[in-house]
């Protein structure tokens, strides 16, 4: 499962390390991680998600508090929130094939910021399955895709929404009770491999 | 020859300029420190210039990690933090083993280190190491101070850290320019921010009360005691709930002295090498009460059989450890004598004696003190090391042990009634550990007896250390229970690699003859008639002792509960005849 976790650290060298090698030697891949200022001065903010069972997010969250630089952590999981990232796609194309980009481009309203003889540059933000779909319809259509540099996600949760809003996003509402998540899975028993 | 100065300590209550070197020092003497112990070089020497103008007493070891091992042994037996001082590179790497050994069993520790100029930080430079790089996963923290006006800051967190929470070891390393310039020291304003507990600490009073319940109704409960019933200074609360609620206690290797031994509801250490009966009386309970411990996998067995029919409470203050390797029907996540506090109160008296009855008739019929099973040919067992040991100190000595068969043997013979007794590396099973450690159990409490066991192996790890002790002039005794062999490995090939003992057979030194060359007598032991006399010797001899106990070779420590097995399948000594009676379990 893909756990989304924002954390606040402060802005000081070796942060970024410190919460990098937390997940490595909890043995989490990290699928994306970002990190910039936050509206807090001197805090960063971070977005991390991650590849972990379904109840690692306790765990992952409460090894981050442990961390000295980390200042609040939070578990986005299946909340109302906004996901975002930004991708600048370099792709061949010249005079004869350039509008034939125009046209995808517009159709998954991305902007072209740079033109050059051989080659132009799309600049396209969004959840990443318009990045992907952007991408997949370039590499199909012939078009040699020559760079892509994307910059992992970016989460905030939504504003507090009355029901029906809610109700109509299809979200849950974080305020009413849970029903009871699955049953803890025990541990697999690998320790039959620690001697 | 003149005096040196020695700085009074004007300087912890009116800012004074000091160079960054006198600055470490007067951070730890304003924090109470009165003990480091470490190693000079390079890029410490402007450090250990400094030190005589303050009253701190160095102790010089013989390699870093014997410092590191011996702040750690001086945390565990005073409760104190421990300090360690190395230099930049290879000292600084030398402290890695120690320091994981610290994190593991959650010691408060402080390692400084001495590094490169700031100038030449990242050029490779001579001696030049990134230890806070490589120290990054076995620390609560750590500090590069670069600057003079950061050290005393640096340290005083450090030590906060250190000791906050749920310990560990910190480590500050600080540039010689940073030694070597200079800044106001001001000791009140250095002082860090107050420490934040953990944000998930919750003990909901809805908890407390599902937890109460629990207790009440249950009908077989155990509580399992370990360490944090000593970081939280709980013994207190741990014996009422016990007493009040008729509940017989295990314990983990190291909570072992949490509960004292001696005390009828103490049915002593659970786990691999664990008293049989209270693995049964486990896998039988309907409830544990997981007093300040973590459910390591040697306790447990393996996860999917354990306490198949318990409810759990896991009192534990660090949210991590819940439901990390067992899952938790009540979480009570604080500080463990805080929720007792909270949580007797809730609990009235109980007759526990349907349980106990059972537990204690289990004693007799399944389980066995396998000293009664040892072959009674004269030969010299650890077994009977530990148990004369015990009966001579009557219990009331520091033992430091190393790693292995004889610290299991340890743990089952040797009954600690008191906190802070037992100094063992258990989370890292680190050997080498019982010689420094011992040393600086000594130095936290010079008044105890103190004894070092180690088997031969783990002995010779760190056997430079006896220097240290002839340097010192320490009366620590040593005891070194040697069987030719890396003895827990060769058991473990002997169970289940068909006795392929590849590389466990071990030569060693006349360990009598190597004492004696760095002046600490010694005697040389082999059969059962001469342990009492010689142990009394030892303890007699006004310095320190060692005596070499030349033991059964091919000895097991049983019970055993093979990997993958659930804690009531052990492994016992084979031909083991539970009827027969002997006054020596006594």
């Amino acid at each position: 499962m893909l756990h989304t976790f924002v954390a606040y650290v402060e802005d000081k060298p070796g942060v970024l390390t410190r919460v990098a090698s937390l997940f490595r030697r909890l043995n989490i891949n990290i699928i994306s991680l970002t990190v910039g200022h936050s509206e807090r001065s001197g805090i960063s903010r971070m977005t991390i998600v991650a590849e972990a069972s379904d109840q690692a997010g306790h765990r992952i969250a409460a090894s981050l508090y442990k961390l000295e630089d980390v200042v609040e952590v939070d578990d986005i999981g299946r909340t109302p929130s906004v996901t975002r990232e930004l991708a600048l796609i370099k792709v061949a194309a010249t005079a004869s094939s350039r509008s034939h980009i125009f046209e995808l481009a517009e159709v998954f309203r991305a902007r072209i910021v740079d033109l050059a003889p051989e080659s132009l540059m799309i600049e396209i933000t969004g959840v990443e399955s318009k990045i992907e779909g952007l991408i997949q319809v370039l590499n199909e259509a012939e078009n040699r895709v020559i760079e892509v540099c994307r910059s992992g996600k970016m989460t905030m949760r939504r504003g507090h929404h009355t029901k029906g809003v809610l109700r109509a996003m299809g979200a849950t509402d974080p305020e009413s009770p849970q029903p009871p998540g699955p049953p803890l899975e025990n541990t697999p028993d690998n320790f039959a491999d620690n001697i | 020859m003149s005096q040196p100065e020695k700085h009074d300590n004007a300087h912890l209550t009116t800012p004074t300029r000091l160079t960054g070197s006198e600055i470490i020092w007067a951070t730890l003497v304003g924090e109470g420190v009165t003990t480091v112990f470490g190693y000079p070089g390079g890029a410490i020497l402007p450090a250990y210039d400094a030190l005589r103008k303050f009253p701190i007493r160095h102790v010089l070891v013989r390699h870093e990690q014997g410092a590191s091992h011996m702040a750690d042994g001086y945390a565990r037996a005073s409760g104190k933090v421990g300090v360690a001082i190395a230099t930049s590179g290879p000292g600084a790497t030398n402290l890695v083993t120690g320091i994981a050994t610290a994190m593991l069993d959650s010691i408060p520790m402080v390692c400084i280190t001495g590094q490169v100029s700031s100038k030449v930080l990242g050029t490779d430079a001579f001696q030049e190491v990134d230890i806070t790089g490589i120290t990054l996963p076995v620390t609560k923290h750590n500090f590069l101070v670069t600057r003079a006006e950061d050290v005393a800051p640096a340290i005083r967190s450090a030590i906060q850290i250190a000791l906050s929470g749920r310990p560990g070891p910190v480590l500050v390393d600080i540039t010689k320019d940073a030694q070597q310039n200079s800044a106001i020291f001001d000791f009140e304003a250095a002082k860090p921010k107050a420490y934040n507990p953990h944000p998930m600490l919750s003990v909901r009073s809805g908890h407390l009360h599902n937890a109460a319940e629990l207790i009440r109704n249950a009908k077989r409960p155990v509580i399992l005691g370990g360490h944090g019933i000593m970081q939280s200074g709980a013994g207190e609360q741990v014996r009422t709930l016990a007493e009040r609620m008729q509940i017989p206690v295990g314990m983990t290797l190291l909570g072992l002295g949490a509960f004292p031994a001696s005390h009828p509801l103490n049915l002593g250490m659970m786990g691999m090498h664990g008293e049989s009966w209270l693995n049964e009386a486990i896998q039988q309970a309907d409830l544990l009460i997981a007093c300040g411990m973590r459910f390591d996998d040697r306790v447990i067995g393996t996860p999917s059989t354990y306490a198949p029919h318990a409810k759990k409470i896991h009192i534990e203050i660090d949210p991590a450890e819940i439901n990390k390797n067992i899952k938790a029907d009540v979480a009570l996540i604080g500080d463990l004598r805080e929720v007792l506090e909270q949580l007797l109160p809730l609990l009235p008296g109980r007759d526990g004696s349907a349980w106990l009855n059972t537990i204690a008739a289990s004693k007799g019929a399944v389980a066995v003190r396998d000293i009664r099973n040892l072959p009674d040919n004269g030969h010299l067992y650890a077994a009977h090391v530990m148990h004369d040991l015990w009966r001579i100190t009557e219990g009331k000595a520091i033992v430091a042990t190393d790693v292995g068969q004889h610290q299991m043997w340890e743990a089952q013979y040797y009954h600690h009634d008191y906190p802070r007794a037992l100094i063992t590396s258990g989370g890292l099973g680190t050997m080498g550990f019982a010689l420094p450690a011992g040393i600086g159990a000594k130095f936290a409490c010079p008044d105890k007896e103190v004894w070092v066991i180690a088997g031969d192996g783990g002995f010779q790890m760190t056997a430079a250390e006896l220097a240290t002790i002839a340097q010192e002039k320490l009366n620590v005794n040593i005891a070194i229970i040697n069987n030719g062999y890396l003895g827990m490995v060769r058991q473990w090939q002997e169970f289940f690699y068909e006795r392929n003992y590849e590389s466990t057979p071990l030569v060693s030194p006349d360990f009598v003859k190597l004492a004696d060359a760095h002046g600490i007598p010694g005697l040389a032991v082999s059969t059962r008639g001469e342990l009492e006399a010689a142990v009394q010797t030892a303890r007699n001899h006004s310095g320190a002792f060692l005596l070499n106990f030349l033991v059964e070779k091919e000895d097991s420590v049983y019970p055993m509960i093979p990997a993958g097995k659930a804690l009531h399948e052990m492994i016992r000594r084979p031909g083991s005849n539970p009827l027969i009676e002997r006054p020596e379990d006594k």
